[in-house]
């Protein structure tokens, strides 16, 4: 977890909340409970959020302040849920989202 | 419906300021605000604000914000937060989203305190993972403990895309270019300043031509443009990058003001479309005050101001305090208010040419087209002088409202004088003791200690320093100049901390004499 930032010049250590597991697209994944589900994601790495429904294009994280719904993925079933303002719980489902689904454009009919 | 005398939208500097002025004096207020956490954008300040004592200057802005918050405690202020507010309609009627239900309020007042959201720019690429908002930067590494990339490309000069970028190096990123289509840097040059010197190119009247990569970026080109704006062919350069940050310029949220019928105007000066209103925040709406950036993009000092103005402006239309100490307050406000719009950046002079200083000395050129002061221009300002044993040397070259550093002296050698954005200026009677409160102080990390006589052959310098890892005394690397470059060898030979510094760390290095106004930074060799 080389992104975390471990001691900040200004502002120390940073108190996290109890280190937690979630799901992305199945793979087991760690965070923080309480910061926001793309917080948790960048720190892992995913950089891809969704891919849009006309023209299939990745989007990620853009304005991280819930603004921009950029970000929004599957959690737990339900989509266009804004990762960025989201709080990451214990055993959270998370999945990448093609248009509305969770279901890669090929297999959607 | 709940009805309340007061009804504020945003609880960020204006909004809460306005709050706390308000609920001293008697009114039923509420604030809501569609965030998680009160604050706005405080608590990703992490840098000393500018201005004066009066205007908290030399405090970080999370300080600034965890102070608020402490006094609309104490004020009563009730503040809703998850609480989206939707529409604004006649007769000061509103909808809040909350959770997933709407709610309907009435206030007898309501002030709009919603701020601004960022502007972006469109390149081929631009949607890519990986291009992000300086906000977005600013949320991940200072609220959430998360780097925001790597390798960063910086677009926007103005004080956000400094500041930003400033504070990306802080947390270990590596900022590779701040490029701005502009001819010239935008925000404060000290800000550009402390940047620059630590190594990171400026490329004014350039911009970017694309974002690369398949799904997320791996790359940017930058070219030069002309006077009108378009690429110059053969210009083009190219980094690698993981992370391509947008800092372009805010705009009001104003929606919610339009939506009620407000006087709007579309003012470039003010950042876009704002409610025509008085400097008290009225608007054409009897009743409906606004208060901070939806007005019009300043910064947070003025904001938490105009808040504090609006809140009294409110209680005085509902009849809880009288004419008189509604104008005696306002007074005193203004004041304030004045001194931060004072200055080569205020609002007043946006868009135009400044090239010389109120004291009549040539602008740095260097500094608005590259970023930092050349060598050849920066002793003819008046806080750069020469003298015997230790001494400081302040390298501020632009009216700004701000003046920590004058009363950080305990022996009074610095001298600004009553008019807040005077350059500093050296008083040659009194003596240094090189204690470097003025360099901890200074908002702007332009103040250096300099003793020309520290060793046979050897000055050395002190500078202020927030980066990590600290270094240690004995540590040898090199010092760069105000360009980055390098210039020397040098070894540090002090590195002071105290709470009084406040994280600001000093680190005193030695240089050959000869380098003794030129180098400025202190790089380890690694």
């Amino acid at each position: 977890m080389e992104a975390r930032i471990e001691e900040h010049p200004i502002l120390g250590k940073q108190e996290k909340g109890k280190k937690v597991t979630f799901t992305f697209d199945g793979q087991e994944l760690h965070g923080y409970e309480g910061e926001p589900i793309a917080a948790a994601l960048k720190a892992e790495g995913v950089m891809i959020h969704r891919y849009t429904q006309k023209e299939h294009k990745p989007r990620g994280i853009f304005c991280a302040i819930g603004r921009c719904t950029d970000c929004v993925m599957i959690v737990n079933g339900k989509p266009n849920v804004r990762t960025c303002v989201t709080p990451l719980e214990d055993g959270m489902k998370v999945q990448t989202q093609y248009g509305v689904s969770e279901k890669h454009f090929d297999e959607q009919s | 419906m709940k009805r309340y005398d007061l009804i504020i939208v945003g609880a960020g500097p204006s909004g809460l300021s306005a709050a706390i002025e308000a609920a001293k004096r008697g009114l039923e207020v509420v604030v809501f605000d569609e965030n998680e956490k009160p604050g706005g954008q405080l608590f990703k300040q992490i840098h000393k604000f500018f201005g004066s004592k009066e205007h908290k200057a030399k405090i970080r802005g999370f300080k600034i914000g965890e102070d608020l918050l402490k006094e609309a405690d104490a004020a009563g202020v009730k503040v809703v937060l998850n609480a989206t507010v939707c529409g604004m309609y006649q007769d000061k009627e509103i909808t809040v989203r909350i959770n997933d239900e709407m709610h309907h309020y009435k206030g007898d007042t309501i002030i709009i305190a919603t701020g601004a959201s960022e502007n972006m720019v469109t390149f081929p690429g631009w949607t890519l993972p990986g291009v992000i908002g300086a906000g977005a930067a600013q949320t991940m590494m200072n609220l959430h403990g998360v780097k925001p990339g790597s390798k960063i490309l910086m677009l926007g000069s103005g004080n956000v895309g400094l500041v930003v970028s400033f504070q990306l190096i802080q947390c270990g990123c590596e900022v590779v270019a701040l490029v701005d289509a502009a001819p010239r840097v935008g925000g404060y040059g000290v800000h550009a300043a402390k940047v620059a010197r630590t190594g990171v190119p400026f490329y004014l009247s350039h911009t970017i031509v694309k974002a690369e990569g398949e799904d997320h970026v791996t790359g940017v080109t930058i070219a030069e443009v002309d006077s009108s704006f378009k690429f110059i062919p053969g210009t083009e350069k190219h980094f690698d990058v993981d992370t391509i940050c947008l800092a372009v310029g805010l705009s009001p949220m104003s929606q919610l003001l339009k939506m009620a019928g407000c006087k709007m105007e579309d003012n470039p000066k003010r950042g876009g479309q704002v409610p025509i209103c008085d400097e008290y925040g009225r608007t054409s709406i009897p009743g409906v005050f606004v208060a901070g950036d939806v007005s019009g993009i300043e910064e947070a000092s003025s904001a938490m101001i105009e808040g504090r103005m609006a809140g009294i402006a409110a209680a005085e239309y509902l009849g809880y305090i009288e004419k008189e100490e509604l104008d005696s307050k306002l007074e005193e406000l203004d004041a304030a208010l004045d001194g931060l719009r004072q200055g080569m950046f205020a609002p007043k002079n946006r868009g135009q040419m400044i090239e010389k200083t109120d004291e009549g000395i040539d602008i740095s050129t260097n500094l608005l087209k590259k970023g930092y002061v050349a060598d050849d221009e920066i002793e003819r300002f008046p806080g750069v002088t020469r003298a015997k044993g230790i001494h400081p040397v302040i390298e501020c070259t632009q009216n700004i409202p701000c003046n920590p550093c004058q009363d950080s002296c305990p022996k009074k050698c610095i001298k600004i004088g009553a008019n807040i954005t005077a350059l500093p200026a050296i008083d040659p009677e009194a003596t240094c003791v090189g204690c470097g409160m003025c360099v901890a102080s200074c908002s702007g990390q332009a103040i250096f200690l300099v003793d020309e006589t520290y060793e046979e052959g050897y000055a050395s310098i002190t500078m202020p320093y927030e980066f990590l890892p600290l270094p240690e005394v004995g540590d040898k690397g090199i010092a760069l100049g105000r360009s980055g470059q390098k210039v020397c060898e040098a070894e540090v030979v002090n590195v002071r901390t105290s709470p009084a510094f406040d994280k600001t760390h000093l680190l005193t290095m030695k240089v050959p004499v000869e380098f003794v106004m030129k180098a400025r930074f202190f790089k380890k060799e690694v």
